[in-house]
């Protein structure tokens, strides 16, 4: 990759350089604090309110700015970064229309606890709230979908304000903050010293659990004859995966991993048994419903895991682990509760858990049930099956790839088919299911990872959404492979009209989409298309070993559909097994 | 269903009663009442939120409510001892005939009257919601003209500060 023309210098190496007290504008001060935080590229778009920002850029040989097409591809982007780096991703835009662009992207990383600072501009201190040019109430509109967010008056307050929201997106239960600066603000000057502490009255994340509840926890864990362990995406960004599976081998509990916990946990491991839920897999559920005791870590019990509440894990007692109290009895009553990190209970809970000694018949029979129910799909030698595809990503990337997806079909069979065995590696809009945003996160996370091989796995419908971004694929030489699953369709609505509304199929067809290939060539990006097996296999070779970023579109089955599958309202045992079984 | 009421210490930062009321929207909360003052420490307000709903949902309340970063300390008064207190501002039609009964209820309610008109009496009563409601219904009969609340506030009893 060849994108960096900066040279990522130390911490120290910047403090020393930015420690002389300087007279600057409130953008470079920006710009000096979020190197400080340690950011290593910032995606965005320019325009009226942020022009002393851009200004500041300009020529700016420490900072690495990556122009986007449109705002909503900067902050998915910027989200991509930070879900497959742990850092927190950074992305600006200006005032109004800049801003409002980012309102899906602020969701859908807030819906996921994605550590975010997002930066607007706004029209000058004067002018807000007269209905200025370009003006819009970003703080109030991002309220219900922000972690935090300010509003900066006084460009004394700048240096204080980056701090804290850097902090605060990145403790407790991650998310996005956003820091909206007015023109005057980022053009008005003063005096730069660097903030290095953070005390933030009444915001004190519970790290540490509370020991008895741990130990209730473990004794628990020595009654049960049926336990399993349901894991979320709060192992993954708390960097539990070792702990947790320390906590497994030791305990010996089955373990099921949510959509956002996938790569948690090595999908190797015999008694991982998939993905629960809507999608998830036969053991997964049934187990679930039979269990005795179901630990929860880090995972906030969504219904497109529970299904239907009232009928979720009846026999179970629950215990549930998670950084944020406020998840706690939200929606599954605890027996258990344990507010704490992750990583930092499962630490706790190793030195004193123990082999579940009564689960000895539950293990043999989850163990069965796994190998008699695993995925399946009906292969055809005719039409290309994108679970097929799915498959040969998987194979011939040695599962080891980062995979971003799209929302709808695709993204479900890529959870299903691909099979991750290292965190933050699977990259997929969990909370909001947001089209347009597995492309560009792409492109995020190739940005923090230049050196792993990043697929990107798209329906025809969401690479619409977002596909302008090829252009910077292009430019910058990001080699994502993007790959788009065209069934032609918005195949998951189709799904859902098949089954759901007996076939009336409305407004699903996408005719009139454009030639991929051409598409792709048209931003200078490598196009390919495969039609069958043979060709699919030679031309993913091919855009494997190509150099620069491809676009390699798999024509495939229209109307397949994903299996198994929980009907909205049933208990999650209730699945609709589909044509392989 | 429980009315509960519960105090919010927060930042007095623009925009945090904003933070407050669009929780409790977004979450489907209800807020029968919500009053914010400053508190007796400079920078923080308190406000009092009175809502109803089941246990379970009060403590989502508070639970959601630790989560804005602005918010310092939320405190459940109903679970202990309180005092709540509301003024209302009653305007009653009052025809100098009928001014010595309307004197009379406001005399019972150790309530006073703050401006007298030709045709009407304006009544300033303090007391808990209840004793409000009871006042508003015994004026009735003469015709009000308008009505203005306050919202409750509120404290516990004894001498435990919270914050
Ligand atoms: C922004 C947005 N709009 C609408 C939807 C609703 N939706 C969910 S899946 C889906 C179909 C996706 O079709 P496509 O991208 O072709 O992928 P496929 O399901 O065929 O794999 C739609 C429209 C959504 N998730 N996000």
């Amino acid at each position: 990759m060849t994108t960096t023309n900066v040279t990522t210098k130390s911490r120290e190496e910047l403090i020393e350089k930015f420690s002389k007290p300087e007279v600057i504008s409130g953008s470079e001060i920006l710009l000096r604090s979020l190197l400080l935080e340690g950011v290593d590229c910032v995606f965005g778009y320019p325009g009226g309110a942020v022009l002393y920002i851009y200004d500041a850029m300009h020529g700016n040989p420490d900072f690495n700015h990556l122009l986007t097409r449109h705002e909503q591809g900067a902050i998915h982007a910027a989200d991509g970064y930070a879900r497959a780096s742990g850092k927190v991703g950074v992305c600006i835009a200006t005032s109004g229309p800049g801003a409002t662009n980012l309102v899906t992207g602020i969701a859908t990383a807030y819906m996921d606890s994605v550590p975010m600072v997002v930066i607007t501009g706004n029209v000058i201190s004067t002018l807000i709230g007269t209905d200025a040019f370009q003006e819009a109430d970003i703080t109030g509109i991002t309220m219900p979908i922000t972690k935090h967010s300010y509003l900066v008056r006084d460009v004394e307050d700048l240096p204080r304000v980056i701090h804290e929201a850097f902090h605060i997106a990145n403790s407790g239960r991650k998310g996005p903050v956003l820091i909206d600066i007015p023109k005057d603000v980022s053009a008005a000057k003063t005096l730069f010293k660097p903030v290095n502490e953070v005390s933030i009255r009444g915001y004190n994340p519970t790290v540490s659990p509370n020991k008895l509840q741990v130990d209730k926890m473990i004794k628990a864990i020595k009654e049960a004859k049926r336990p399993i362990i349901l894991a979320g995406g709060g192992v993954v960004y708390s960097g539990a995966h070792e702990q947790l599976l320390e906590f497994v081998l030791k305990t010996e509990i089955p373990i099921t991993t949510t959509l956002l916990g996938l790569g948690g946990f090595p999908s190797g491991n015999d008694l991982w048994l998939g993905m629960p839920g809507m999608h998830g897999t036969y053991t997964a559920n049934t187990s679930i419903q039979k269990a005795d005791l179901l630990i929860n870590i880090g995972a906030r019990f969504d219904d497109r895991v529970t299904g239907k509440l009232s009928g979720f894990a009846p026999l179970a007692k629950i215990v549930h682990i998670d950084i944020d109290p406020a998840e706690i009895g939200k929606n599954v009553h605890a027996d258990i509760p344990i507010v704490g990190d992750v990583k930092t209970v499962l630490e706790v809970a190793n030195q004193t858990a123990t082999r579940a000694n009564l689960a000895d018949e539950w293990r043999q029979e989850v163990l069965a049930s796994k190998k008699q129910h695993p995925f399946q799909y009906k292969d055809s030698d005719t039409e290309l099956k994108p679970q097929w595809v799915v498959e040969l990503i998987h194979e011939t990337t040695n599962g080891d790839a980062i995979v971003t997806t799209d929302v709808g079909q695709h993204q479900m069979w890529a959870a299903q088919y691909y099979k991750f065995n290292k965190p933050r590696s699977w990259v997929t809009s969990g909370g909001l299911g947001t089209m347009g945003f597995g492309f560009p996160s792409a492109i995020g996370a190739q940005m923090a990872n230049p050196d792993r091989l990043v697929v990107s796995i798209n329906g025809d419908g969401g690479m619409q959404m977002c596909a302008q971004e090829l252009a910077i694929c292009a430019i910058n030489n990001i080699p994502v492979k993007v790959v788009i699953l065209n069934n032609q369709v918005l195949g998951m609505v189709r799904q859902w009209q098949e089954l759901i509304h007996e076939n009336r199929f409305s407004h699903i067809d996408l005719a009139g989409s454009p030639d991929f290939v051409k598409l792709a060539e048209a931003y200078g990006v490598k196009g390919f298309r495969a039609t069958n097996k043979e060709e699919s296999r030679k031309v993913w070779e091919e855009a494997m070993n190509h150099p620069g970023p491809a676009v390699v579109e798999f024509v495939v089955r229209r109307d397949e559909n994903v299996y198994p599958m929980v009907a909205q309202g049933s208990t999650i045992d209730q699945m609709i097994m589909g044509d392989a079984e | 269903m429980k009315k509960h009421t519960v105090a919010v210490i927060v930042n007095d930062q623009p925009g945090v009663l904003q933070r407050v009321s669009g929780l409790f929207g977004r979450r489907g909360f209800n807020i029968e009442s919500i009053t914010v003052g400053a508190s007796e420490e400079v920078g923080l307000s308190r406000m009092v939120i009175v809502s109803t709903g089941d246990d379970h949902t009060l403590e989502q309340i508070i639970k959601q409510l630790y989560k804005l970063i602005d918010v310092i300390k939320v405190i459940d008064l109903s679970a202990n001892a309180m005092v709540s207190r509301e003024l209302a501002l009653i305007k009653v039609n009052a025809e100098p005939s009928a001014r010595p009964e309307v004197l009379g209820v406001v005399d019972t309610f150790r309530a006073s009257v703050v401006d007298i008109a030709t045709n009407t009496l304006m009544v300033q009563v303090v007391g808990d919601t209840e004793k409000i409601d009871a006042m508003i219904e015994l004026l009735k009969p003469y015709g009000i003209r308008e009505v203005s609340r306050t919202g409750v506030t509120a404290l516990n009893r004894g001498n435990v500060s919270k914050l």
